[in-house]
């Protein structure tokens, strides 16, 4: 499989399916993949902890670009999961001797080409498996600058961990590819369908009240213990910024989709407005992350109020860019 | 962000790795750019970081003084905490931390001895006692 290209993304997810479509000849880039899939989201989830902490997510659940992609594309992919590590194995050997090149979800905490300083118990990354030699596999990990390599005992442990969003040893790949997609009625109606969902989400977790939710549970960290305090804002910034996971980063992605549409759509100027605006978002969970860093390091007080306050305003600008593509008709 | 604007302040978080965002160039055009690192990341990382340590040397005086067996020190130095070593080894809460008083763990069974170090990547005699000269 020596012809596998290797792409620097963005995301995990939308990094392997862009890569694996291309390898299989439907070219579409990292946030075509992210934007037909209707990644972007926004949920807080304080009943489900992770290290003790809720989860925040600014992209849809995993597997869903898998899973959203094959309805949107007519793409035909094959998913298996595994309870016995050792076959999980076997079948990911099995996989890569038929030539094929193999997605796989894995924890971050066992994969040992991780830098030690990132290697936290986060079990929803994904990479492709392109091949093997002697007792290592070839890695394209999408959010890593250039391929890598890991032992067959690292990875089948990062496979088979269990826990919050287990990997369950899945292996993915196409069983089917369309040579051709018309992609102006796709993207047409999951941008609307992006929109909607975090304009009017029923319940007050998801969508901009998810983000307006977190505000208020980061306004009442005052009379939390310091400790947790310090570290429930660290890990907002963690689960916006951090390899793969970020915030600010989708709201880049998306908005290089919302250009990327707007081309394809005779340079549609409702789709590149709401792509500068959602640029310019995006800007401001950055200057949000930077807010909380200096706070996190100040030897006084932290200004909950103030961090409260960027969060309102940034769900109030990103209310606007989606309004602004629920303009666009798809003509 | 424009492309000038990426940060790379070479954290070392990212090991000399570099993470890929999207930026937009002098046309407004978007484009993939290679980080370096970022500050504000680098210190919210670190707090995490530095909170798992930090347990972990807590564990290590207290395994030391005899109030918790080898396993609460363990637990903490893969970055684990209660929650994830019970979704780990499929064990309850209440039956681990029955594991933690010395005296019992003593006498744990090798089987379950095993489930743990298989879940904690260790080897089982490594996890019966605390390992020497650390934080000292």
């Amino acid at each position: 499989m020596s012809s596998f290209e290797h792409r620097h993304s963005a995301h995990c997810e939308s990094g392997v399916m862009s890569a694996m479509l291309r390898h299989y000849g439907l070219e579409l880039s990292e946030p075509m993949v992210f934007g037909l899939s209707n990644a972007m989201t926004f949920a807080y989830l304080p009943f489900l902890k992770l290290g003790g902490l809720p989860l925040i997510a600014y992209r849809s659940m995993p597997k869903s670009i898998i899973k959203n992609l094959q309805k949107n594309l007519n793409l035909k992919m094959k998913l298996e999961t595994f309870s016995n590590a050792q076959k999980s194995q076997e079948r990911l050997d099995e996989l890569l001797r038929e030539g094929k090149i193999v997605g796989a979800q894995t924890s971050v905490y066992w994969l040992e080409y991780f830098p030690e300083e990132m290697r936290f118990h986060f079990n929803a990354h994904n990479l492709i498996i392109y091949d093997k030699e002697g007792d290592e596999y070839l890695i394209s990990d999408p959010v890593f600058e250039n391929p890598v390599r890991c032992s067959s005992k690292s990875l089948t442990k990062a496979r088979s961990v269990k826990g919050v969003m287990a990997p369950k040893g899945l292996l993915y790949y196409p069983e089917f590819v369309p040579k051709e997609v018309d992609l102006k009625p796709i993207i047409a109606k999951n941008i609307k369908k992006t929109a909607k969902m975090m304009l009017n989400t029923p319940v007050p977790i998801a969508g901009l009240r998810g983000i307006k939710y977190l505000a208020k549970s980061i306004a009442k960290l005052k009379k939390k213990d310091k400790r947790y305090a310090k570290l429930f804002l660290a890990h907002i910034v963690r689960m916006q910024e951090e390899i793969g996971t970020g915030g600010a980063g989708f709201r880049y992605i998306y908005a290089s989709f919302l250009q990327e549409a707007a081309e394809l759509f005779e340079n549609d100027a409702t789709l590149l407005e709401a792509s500068k605006m959602l640029l310019e978002v995006g800007d401001k969970w950055r200057d949000f992350a930077l807010v909380v860093a200096k706070e996190l390091k100040a030897k006084r007080e932290i200004e909950y109020a103030l961090i409260a306050e960027m969060l309102e305003n940034i769900s109030n600008e990103e209310a606007k860019v989606y309004k602004k593509m629920l303009q666009f008709h798809g003509k | 962000m424009d492309i000038k604007s990426v940060p790379q302040d070479e954290s070392s978080t990212y090991a000399s790795n570099k993470k890929a965002i999207y930026a937009v160039d002098e046309e407004g055009k978007f484009t993939i750019v290679g980080s370096s690192g970022w500050e504000a990341e680098e210190v919210a990382t670190k707090e995490a970081l530095y909170d798992l340590q930090e347990r972990a040397k807590e564990a290590y005086e207290a395994v030391k003084e005899g109030e918790f067996s080898p396993l609460y020190f363990h637990m903490y130095d893969v970055r684990m905490d209660l929650q994830v070593l019970s979704e780990s080894t499929g064990f309850f809460k209440w039956s681990i931390k029955r594991d933690f008083n010395p005296k019992r763990f003593a006498n744990i069974s090798s089987k379950r001895l095993a489930v743990y170090a298989e879940a904690m990547g260790r080897e089982i005699e490594e996890l019966r006692v605390l390992p020497k000269g650390r934080y000292e």
